[in-house]
């Protein structure tokens, strides 16, 4: 059974889960905006972008306090059930995730703070930089997957997070090339490695908001689950 | 989680083969799962193509449903959707109703109660059942208790103490009134008078318990101790539940009905009827929607 738009008999609570609903959109939107942020900040590169990310890390961490007070108390008004249980479970997920895709945004911020003070060579972070875009298109399509309640969408993303991992294994080759090449150069491109480290955790927490939506739009769990076999279900429950 | 490859077990409860009675009112065929159950269950109670009318009016459209044994069943659905005339089927207490008509049957342990020639006093000696407001007799606490078993013509004065016992510590009366188990019953609390009835009715040791909505009159103290008795009762028991309170049922029960309309709209493993329903009736329903 997939989410019911009809409206509850409780107009209250109809405003209530459209509140968190909407706040965590909002909180996802802040999330995406300071990783488009750190991004500019490493392609310029900027020191005061940078800081100023990682300065403002604290807003989605009150967001997060707050859309979970919020659901503890549904859950406590509510006892919500079926899809609304799903939905106030779900976010209180979600919310944790982006919470921490925030952290990674910055260290990231961290790093091009680093990568400006020491003067490291733009050159080692083309590859990271093409990571940090790829996972914020990821980040982006997972968040719209969700506020869409299409499953379909979200199961797309969950696909691209394996192209994420493989475009790690090819820049950690690059970046280790370059401490072979030259041991001067460790220093700064352990800095890059953290970078990479920090996408690739950012790609996982995209998967995990991918996971919630499937799980909020047709009451499956399907973390621990191959791709394929997702897939399958998604299309069984169709027919 | 995505189906396990556990296999399925015969006797699931299951609303199957249902005609739907009227447009739009879809029967769920799928079997239920048992994700966690290591044994096999045994059917207790099967309705089978059952339809009631009350004169021209038909209040059960052809439900079909399998109870399993030691189990707690809840019946969920709005007022009028039949489910405390499905229970009282299951002990013919509807016959009792000018103007009742009924069709199909309902099995107890592969006898169908309804064949000619059912011996009405003992099929209602196996199938107990307690009602919304508690109704003990006007006689001692010990004297309820005992009532059915004298029925039955034991008056045994050691017979008696030992089954009066027995049956108010099941129903987790005795620490309150052993002292006074001769004084007046009346003089309980509204609690304590249905923890009596449900001793009253297990003292017979029926195979079946019926239960119409017996929380529904009582605090939310008692009606926690009614849900824990139900909870250990389950153990010797089949239970069957009607609920007005949704959260009782998800909170006491192992399998739910959903009834609508005098259908069978879907019946299955508790937590997932609560968590995904089928069915979006279910769904608006359990979540509190319009449909």
């Amino acid at each position: 059974m997939a989410i019911s738009r009809t409206h509850h008999i409780s107009q209250q609570f109809d405003k209530e889960l459209e509140d968190i609903r909407s706040r965590v959109l909002a909180m996802g939107g802040l999330v995406e905006e300071h990783l488009a942020q750190v991004l500019e900040a490493m392609t310029r590169p900027n020191l005061e972008l940078a800081e100023y990310v990682a300065a403002s890390d604290f807003k989605v961490n009150n967001m997060e306090v707050e859309i979970d007070a919020e659901c503890t108390a549904i859950l406590l008004r509510r006892q919500p059930a079926a899809s609304d249980l799903r939905l106030v479970l779900a976010i209180s997920k979600v919310i944790t995730d982006l919470e921490r895709v925030g952290d990674e945004t910055k260290k990231v911020a961290r790093v091009v703070m680093n990568m400006v003070s020491t003067g490291s060579p733009r050159s080692y972070y083309t590859g990271v930089l093409s990571m940090g875009h790829h996972v914020r298109r990821m980040l982006r399509a997972a968040l719209d997957a969700f506020a869409r309640m299409d499953s379909r969408a979200a199961l797309a993303v969950a696909h691209e997070d394996q192209e994420v991992d493989k475009e790690m294994e090819a820049v950690m080759r690059q970046l280790i090339t370059y401490m072979m090449e030259d041991p001067r150069s460790i220093r700064g491109v352990l800095d890059a490695v953290l970078a990479v480290r920090a996408f690739e955790r950012i790609g996982d927490h995209a998967d995990n908001i991918c996971e919630n939506a499937i799980f909020m739009v047709e009451g499956k769990d399907v973390r621990h689950v191959a791709l394929e076999e997702i897939e399958q279900e998604l299309n069984r429950s169709r027919e | 989680m995505l189906p396990s490859s556990r296999s399925e077990i015969l006797h699931e409860p299951v609303a199957a083969d249902v005609a739907p009675a009227e447009p739009g009112a879809m029967h769920d065929t799928r079997p239920a799962r048992l994700a966690d159950e290591p044994k096999a269950l045994r059917e207790c109670l099967k309705v089978d193509h059952l339809s009631l009318f009350y004169g021209e009016k038909q209040a059960l459209f052809n439900v079909n449903m399998s109870i399993p044994e030691k189990r707690v069943t809840a019946f969920i659905g709005p007022s009028g959707c039949g489910k405390s005339t499905l229970l009282r089927c299951c002990n013919r207490l509807n016959e009792l109703i000018d103007g009742v008509r009924i069709e199909g049957a309902i099995e107890l342990q592969g006898q169908n109660i309804y064949a000619p020639g059912t011996d009405i006093t003992n099929l209602r000696r196996r199938v107990g059942m307690v009602f919304q407001k508690p109704n003990p007799f006007p006689k001692s606490i010990y004297e309820n208790v005992a009532y059915g078993l004298r029925l039955q013509g034991i008056s045994n004065r050691r017979v008696l103490d030992r089954a009066v016992e027995q049956a108010l510590r099941a129903a987790a009366l005795w620490d309150e009134v052993r002292d006074r188990v001769h004084e007046s019953a009346l003089g309980l609390s509204g609690g304590q008078q249905q923890r009596l009835v449900i001793a009253r009715a297990i003292a017979i040791e029926p195979e079946v318990l019926l239960l119409d909505e017996p929380a529904s009159a009582l605090d939310p103290i008692s009606t926690l101790k009614i849900e824990e008795l139900i909870y250990e009762l389950k153990a010797n028991y089949t239970i069957v539940i009607v609920t007005h309170n949704m959260q009782q049922a998800a909170r006491v029960s192992d399998y739910t009905a959903f009834m609508y309309l005098g259908n069978l709209v879907e019946f299955g493993e508790t937590k997932t009827l609560f968590t995904t329903p089928r069915q979006k009736q279910t769904e608006d329903y359990i979540t509190g929607r319009y449909g």
